[in-house]
């Protein structure tokens, strides 16, 4: 259950990035979850629900871009399928994952600044 | 807006971070990580499932090592310290790390324990992680590599369901293989699951209790330890007055010949 752990860094910067524009009230957060980020995108919202509750986030639905994992070959580029061995079909060299596969980032935030 | 006090309508006004939500935390294993490589100690991490054997492979790798390097390691786990008192009397120098209700490693913890142990009179530091597959997988903590150990009742195919904890390690460790005699499993089932979501498969079979392959394992550790006194070399810091001053983080972190500034 990491998931609480990272929602109480996300809410605190986003908190923290408020302040620093002296916004009155945060608008949107986006975040992109990949899917081999060990991050279980229905327990990710369930804590963000639970703890937003007195933080700048209270009104702020979570936007969550889902990232699917894909792995191809670092020197041809040739995709991995699903499932199988992670070395390349063709040069034997080690798989090596797709941009944002095992992403846990914050994107984006929209405030309202006065 | 008014332009005369700077009152109106409010703005909305979208801040574009891209940023991962654990930095934080990586920030302070990069710290951590930076006292190691001064230090000249190889961090590992070893992970696995709640009695894969993650302890009893430490006892055993310090039978094997015999005096070879100075040992030191960190325990986790949710309450007693029953792991660190084990390794002690294996001849480890160990601190508990009690999580509470934490399922996980952080950095930050890591960093705490390091402030009151004398880590940096170790060649090989472990930090023996709490037992679960899923969350230590995504918490750097600033080690040199993770060793995961995954014990051969656990299933051939675990590593296909925890996909993130395989991908994350440097070395599996096939722990308990002298009980293969007696259990259905087979060995190569496993090592083509891990083929599957690891891309550089690496997996030693090992018995703390018969000392299988713990030549291996000792030689594995000896191979990453290579670049570590190198790289300390090439720093300059291995004097017997402590490391010089290439590094300053102006806080101490345990007694010890380093001393910390």
């Amino acid at each position: 259950m990491h998931e609480y752990s990272l929602i109480q860094s996300l809410v605190a910067r986003v908190e923290a990035e408020a302040r620093a524009h002296h916004a009155v009230a945060v608008h949107r957060v986006v975040v992109k979850i990949g899917e081999l980020s060990g991050v279980d995108p229905e327990l990710f919202r369930t804590a963000y629900d639970t703890y937003r509750a007195g933080t700048a986030c209270e009104r702020v639905e979570l936007e969550m871009r889902r990232v699917e994992a894909a792995w191809r070959c670092p020197a041809c580029r040739r995709p991995i399928e699903k499932g199988a061995v992670l070395s390349c079909p063709a040069c034997g060299a080690p798989a090596a994952l797709d941009e944002g596969s095992d992403a846990i980032l914050l994107e984006t935030i929209e405030m309202e600044v006065p | 807006m008014c332009t005369t006090c700077g009152c109106g309508d409010p703005e909305l006004v979208p801040v574009e971070l891209h940023e991962k939500i654990l930095a934080g935390n990586d920030r302070v294993a990069r710290h951590n990580r930076d006292h190691f490589v001064e230090a000249g100690v190889l961090a590992l991490n070893l992970m696995g499932s709640p009695g894969s054997g993650k302890t009893a492979v430490l006892e055993a790798t310090a039978r094997a090592a015999n005096g070879r390097w100075r040992l030191g390691a960190v325990s986790a786990d949710l309450a007693t310290d029953n792991d660190a008192r084990r390794l002690e009397a294996a001849g480890i120098p160990s601190k508990a790390i009690t999580t509470g209700q934490a399922c996980h490693l952080d950095a930050e913890l890591v960093h705490h324990a390091l402030h009151d142990f004398p880590w940096r009179d170790t060649d090989v530091f472990f930090i023996e992680n709490v037992g679960n597959l899923v969350c230590p997988a995504i918490y750097d903590l600033g080690q040199a590599a993770n060793v995961v150990v995954l014990s051969v009742t656990e299933g051939e195919d675990k590593p296909l369901k925890y996909p993130v904890m395989f991908k994350a390690a440097d070395l599996v460790l096939l722990a308990k293989c002298d009980l293969l005699p007696h259990l259905d499993v087979k060995v190569e089932k496993i090592e083509d699951a891990l083929a599957r979501v690891m891309p550089r498969r690496r997996m030693l079979k090992v018995s703390a209790r018969t000392g299988e392959g713990m030549e291996a394992w000792i030689a594995w550790i000896e191979e990453r330890r290579a670049p570590v006194v190198e790289k300390r070399k090439t720093l300059g810091v291995v004097t017997s007055a402590g490391p010089a001053s290439a590094f300053s983080w102006g806080h101490v972190h345990g007694p010890g010949r380093g001393q910390g500034r």
